[in-house]
């Protein structure tokens, strides 16, 4: 039943995708409400899944890789809920469908939806450093999917060649704005989300904790490059992309060892 | 009754046949007193076009006539040869259409021409000259204009140097009312393309040219602040938009000369507007990191690219006024063949239109 809300919420994210790629194609795209719509219906299944399952396990539905994946998913999706309107960012959500298609689509077909054998026991601590660690996740994930957005309006600015896409996007500025505030609440919630997991009761695994502190550090050289204006917008935008894809590695090898060593 | 467009546009007559019709907006009295139940003028630097409805058939001539009456230039009032064309029922609700929606235009997809209907019209209603008719025509008119402008990309982008340039400093900084701008050399071009970006909010201008009297007089024409020649590179510290076109043989800008200038606005681009021939920067310029740089020839690129995009949508806009055409008439014949059979008048056959019904 769970599995089935997230099949359907995989569809609406899907149903985006779609639609932008045929309206690139056809070269008249505008974002416009189905976007919007179709990204909200589906994070009303994510939510019903992780809420069916949280039930079932009694506790924060981030017991195993599969979890992990949904659950950075609606993050992503929550967070281009509450920001993409604030900053007329509507095209965030071409950009943010697709990333978020990708988590649930791998989740879904990959063999990682292990239950353990043993019920896993409440650890409200544990609970509160992985989700808050989670959301920040999705903030870094929209500061690089705006990373992207801007790449790709700069290359066309520079290269004189202005695509359909490109009348559709935020003014440069605005964009490194978002940019900016995305990284700001995702290291604020990254840095809550590493504190809190000092406090969980659990012994610290060495290397996971050194691998988080170098993300940490990772953004915060960003964000000090950025408040001293020591680092272009450029630079900034494609350093918001390989943060993420290090956060995202990083995620990856948490649960993974997690998984395979001991009970996260 | 019958609906009917006569008129001359830029396709049918220059601009001397053209003015000859100044000031015929008001023709409406006339032409209901030629014949016209119902009676709209649209009059525009680009057209002049009668929407009428009537009982009996109004000729051509009998409206040229109604119109020369009441243009600005009085020239004796010949009509016969003038280029008028004439569209009648399903036609004339079609050229409607896409005068509206902008196919008509000169420049295909420009909007400037909505706003002129929905002044005619509202004009024409004030007055008491359209009726139900008219009524029904035009709001369809103004419906399929705007579904023409969302469905398609027909409106995309700018199609003149001056507009390009303004538009791309929007896509750069957002709103404008910030930015700081440059103006070097008191040409023509440069003081049409600081006016436009004035137009949309810059208000903090500086103009600098080699004759410090010309640079004078412009900045006080555009109500900018003048800038004597030889301080324009600290200028460069400051400014987020430069529009630059001396008559320099060698590049004012190179790579060299701007790159210490750069080095405290790291997270500030700068658009560079060149349209000087030849260029007063240099193109290895637009590598620099954070410098935008758009010489005569890219803003005519990015115009053409626009217009080439515009042209490209005419056949999905003729698709939504096809649809809209059909539509509109099937529903004025459905409610025509209802009148009649409340009234026992016979059913209408064809899609003519019946202004009097509607």
């Amino acid at each position: 039943m769970d599995r089935d809300l997230l099949i359907i919420s995989t569809i609406c994210f899907l149903a985006a995708v779609v639609r932008t790629a045929v309206a690139v194609r056809a070269g008249v795209f505008r974002p416009g409400r189905f976007n919007f719509l179709a990204i909200g219906l589906g994070f009303l299944f994510q939510a019903a899944f992780l809420s069916i399952r949280g039930h079932a396990l009694g506790r924060c539905p981030l017991t195993n890789l599969f979890e992990v994946f949904i659950f950075l998913a609606w993050s992503v999706a929550l967070i281009y809920m509450l920001v993409g309107p604030a900053y007329r960012l509507s095209l965030m959500g071409a950009f943010t469908a697709p990333l978020v298609v990708l988590l649930q689509g791998l989740a879904l077909i990959a063999p990682i939806d292990v239950r353990h054998p043993v019920k896993v026991p409440a650890n409200s601590s544990l609970e509160f450093h992985a989700s808050v660690s989670l959301v920040a996740y999705g903030a870094f994930a929209l500061a690089c999917i705006a990373g992207v957005m801007y790449l790709v309006q700069e290359r066309q600015l520079k290269t004189h060649q202005l695509r359909s896409i490109f009348y559709h996007l935020p003014p440069l500025t605005d964009l490194f704005t978002a940019i900016t505030r995305l990284l700001w609440l995702g290291f604020i919630l990254y840095t809550v989300g590493i504190a809190s997991g000092f406090f969980t009761g659990q012994p610290l695994p060495y290397v996971q904790v050194v691998a988080a502190i170098a993300v940490w550090l990772l953004y915060a050289a960003i964000l000090q490059g950025r408040y001293f204006r020591r680092i272009a917008p450029k630079r900034v935008a494609a350093l918001c992309i390989i943060g993420f894809s290090a956060a995202l590695t990083l995620l990856w090898g948490i649960t993974f060892s997690a998984q395979t060593h001991s009970v996260p | 009754m019958n609906l009917f467009c006569v008129g001359l546009s830029h396709h049918t007559a220059n601009v001397q046949t053209r003015e000859r019709f100044a000031g015929s907006a008001s023709a409406e009295r006339s032409l209901r007193t030629a014949g016209c139940a119902e009676a709209l003028v649209l009059a525009t630097c680009n057209r002049v076009e009668v929407y009428g409805a009537s009982e009996k058939r109004v000729s051509t001539d009998e409206i040229a006539q109604s119109l020369l009456q009441n243009s600005e230039v009085s020239d004796g009032g010949h009509t016969s040869a003038l280029p008028f064309y004439r569209y009648e029922a399903e036609k004339c609700v079609q050229h409607l259409f896409r005068v509206a929606s902008g196919l008509d235009s000169m420049v295909v997809g420009e909007t400037e021409i909505l706003g002129q209907t929905k002044k005619a019209y509202q004009s024409a209603r004030a007055s008491g000259a359209v009726g139900p008719c008219l009524h029904r025509l035009f709001q369809r008119a103004f419906r399929v204009a705007k579904q023409v402008r969302t469905r398609t990309e027909i409106t995309r982008g700018s199609v003149s140097v001056g507009s390009v340039a303004v538009d791309l400093a929007q896509k750069i900084f957002g709103e404008l009312g910030n930015c700081k701008v440059l103006v070097l050399g008191a040409g023509e071009t440069s003081e049409r393309t600081a006016r436009a970006l004035i137009s949309r909010g810059v208000s903090d201008l500086r103009v600098s040219n080699r004759s410090n009297d010309r640079g004078q007089e412009l900045a006080q024409r555009v109500g900018g602040q003048a800038v004597r020649f030889d301080k324009w590179p600290q200028q460069c510290r400051e400014i987020d938009i430069l529009i630059t076109s001396t008559s320099s043989e060698t590049p004012l800008l190179t790579p060299t000369n701007l790159e210490p200038m750069l080095a405290n606005r790291v997270d500030r681009p700068l658009f560079i507007i060149d349209i000087a021939v030849p260029r007063d920067v240099d193109p290895a310029v637009n590598e620099m990191e954070g410098v935008y740089l758009y010489d005569i020839d890219a803003l005519r690129s990015v115009a053409e690219q626009s217009l080439a995009v515009r042209r490209q949508q005419i056949a999905s806009a003729e698709a939504i006024i096809a649809e809209h055409v059909a539509d509109f008439l099937e529903k004025v014949s459905s409610e025509l063949n209802r009148v009649s059979r409340i009234t026992g008048h016979p059913p209408v056959a064809d899609n003519s239109l019946h202004a009097s019904q509607l």
